[in-house]
């Protein structure tokens, strides 16, 4: 899933200073498990806002809603009637969900809540963990199904830098090295021949972004060759 | 032509190489007067890029200086700071320049350095800037474009860490370089025989020149601080005890002492060595005399 992370508030009060009513519109989907942009983060935030605005002496209202998600359009439709009623849309959405809702709803300034971090796993309650660079050309089959590209900070693909230390990367010694986390892994699966070998370049290509991807199933007949 | 280097290594003899860094800022001079006057002792110097991701005069430019003043460079490229356009092209501009020892490292990550916000390039590898060298010299880039001008000459090298842990890993990636054109190695600092012996046991069957990596300790507390910081750098605490119990003034004479020990014992084990006096370029002499160098 996205995990993102909500700005400081101070950042956040400093942006919607200037709208008397505010909509924070939450998401109900990747941020909500990451507890950044939830109907519950949404409410907290809501609450620290009014406060903040009263302290400040600012007459602002900040209402709240929550949208099953934000990257879909059928959701965002489910505003549509109560957006004109406010100067500023707040969303804690991810960074794609926040462009959406401000495409559907270009006449309203739309501010994002959250700065998204990455696409990643849950390791723990309250813990995430990046585990993919959405690179576009997936390489897990060569390396025991452990990232090379997103897992080592360099993303090598050929093997250890001279700079891993015990397991541990160079970058930050509390990081594993994602090579001797792949060495240990193929050498379970008794595969170590996939790391023998020389990996081929890697692309970028693919990844330019922005990317586009029609699925086959929805392309119209005319369009397919 | 063959470089001193490549010349030396190929009958057999044992070569010594340093290193000469770059500045920080455009006093190529002072950089200049540190090694010339090792000039008849080191075969060749590398010439660090952005050493420790610190930003410095490049490579490049550096090399060119060595070799207008006599001295043969050994120009470090890494894949920190380019991508495979620059890279390329880095080298063959490397090479107009008459510059033919490559030595072909990932790089340190920009985090550790002086400007730690910079973007990472990370576009190549070691193992990847030692193919497109290769491809360079057979006449085509990475992309497979034929070249106008072939750099068949470059003699281009590698390193590994003999101490990395765990070893295995480290020792698949050197014969990746080998299997990719590498034909020389600088090890990093290696501190006894028995972590020599564990990697040449593996590394001599590539049949490529290896040059044994030489740190001077200059103190117990350096060899602590890289213990525990440095990768691939075991210090035994024999060494360290040594160190602790001798007089500051005494140091660097017992520093190399314990360099040439170790010499003396891997020499018929490496093809050369490879000094990194860290600033301590003056006790080279004392260092190669009592290795018997
Ligand atoms: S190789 Fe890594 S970054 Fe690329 S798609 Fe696979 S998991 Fe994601
Ligand atoms: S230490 Fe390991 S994870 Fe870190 S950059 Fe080097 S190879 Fe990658």
């Amino acid at each position: 899933m996205i995990v993102a992370e909500r700005k400081p508030i101070s950042k956040i009060v400093e942006m919607v200073a200037a709208y008397e009513k505010v909509l924070l519109v939450g998401c109900g989907t990747c941020v909500a498990v990451c507890l950044a942009g939830g109907e519950k983060e949404v409410q907290i935030l809501a609450q620290e806002l009014r406060l903040k605005a009263r302290s400040d002496g600012r007459k602002q209202t900040f209402d709240e809603v929550t949208l099953t998600r934000q990257c879909d359009k059928e959701y965002l439709e489910l505003i549509a009637t109560r957006v004109k009623d406010y100067d500023a849309l707040l969303s804690t959405a991810c960074g794609a969900g926040v462009q959406f809702l401000a495409e559907r709803y270009d006449s309203v300034r739309v501010l994002p809540a959250l700065d998204t971090r990455f696409i990643g796993v849950a390791l723990g309650a309250g813990e995430w963990q990046q585990r993919c660079i959405a690179c576009a050309d997936c390489v897990l089959d060569q390396t025991g199904g452990i990232c090379p590209k997103t897992m080592c900070a360099k993303g090598l693909v050929n093997g250890p830098c001279g700079g891993t230390n015990h397991g541990k990367c160079e970058v930050n010694p509390e990081t594993d090295c994602a090579w001797t986390l792949i060495y240990n892994r193929l050498k379970k699966l008794d595969r170590l021949d996939l790391m023998r070998g020389v990996a081929p370049l890697k692309r970028f290509k693919p990844s330019v972004h922005p990317a586009r991807f029609h699925h086959m199933a929805y392309k119209r007949f005319d369009e397919t060759d | 032509m063959a470089t001193k280097l490549q010349e030396a290594l190929s009958k057999g003899q044992f070569v010594v190489t340093g290193e000469a860094g770059p500045p920080k800022g455009v006093n190529v001079g002072r950089s200049l007067e540190e090694v010339e006057p090792l000039k008849e002792l080191l075969l060749a110097y590398n010439v660090t890029d952005n050493q420790a991701s610190v930003m410095r005069v490049s490579s490049l430019v550096m090399s060119v200086k060595l070799i207008e003043h006599g001295l043969e460079p050994i120009f470090q490229i890494t894949a920190r700071d380019r991508n495979r356009l620059a890279i390329q092209s880095e080298i063959l501009s490397a090479y107009v320049m008459g510059i033919r020892n490559v030595l072909c490292l990932t790089g340190d990550h920009s985090t550790l350095g002086d400007h730690p916000e910079a973007k990472p390039v990370f576009d190549l590898d070691s193992v990847s800037i030692l193919q497109a060298v290769q491809s360079l010299k057979e006449g085509t880039d990475l992309a497979g474009e034929k070249l106008d001008g072939v750099p068949t000459d470059i003699f281009q090298g590698a390193v590994v860490a003999p101490g990395a842990d765990p070893l295995e890993p480290q020792l698949i990636k050197f014969d990746k370089k080998v299997q990719v054109g590498a034909r020389f190695f600088q090890t990093q600092g290696v501190f006894s025989l028995e972590e020599w012996e564990r990697f040449y046991e593996h590394a001599h069957r590539a049949k490529v020149p290896i040059l044994l990596g030489i740190i001077l300790l200059k103190s117990g507390a350096m060899a602590r601080f890289m213990n525990k910081n440095v990768a691939g750098i075991n210090v035994p605490q024999a060494l360290i005890d040594r160190l602790d119990k001798t007089d500051k003034a005494d140091r660097p004479k017992v520093s190399v002492e314990i360099a040439a020990e170790l010499i003396r014992k891997i020499r018929s084990m490496c093809q050369g060595v490879h000094i990194m006096a860290l600033g301590w370029d003056k006790y080279i002499p004392a260092l190669l005399e009592q290795s018997g160098l």
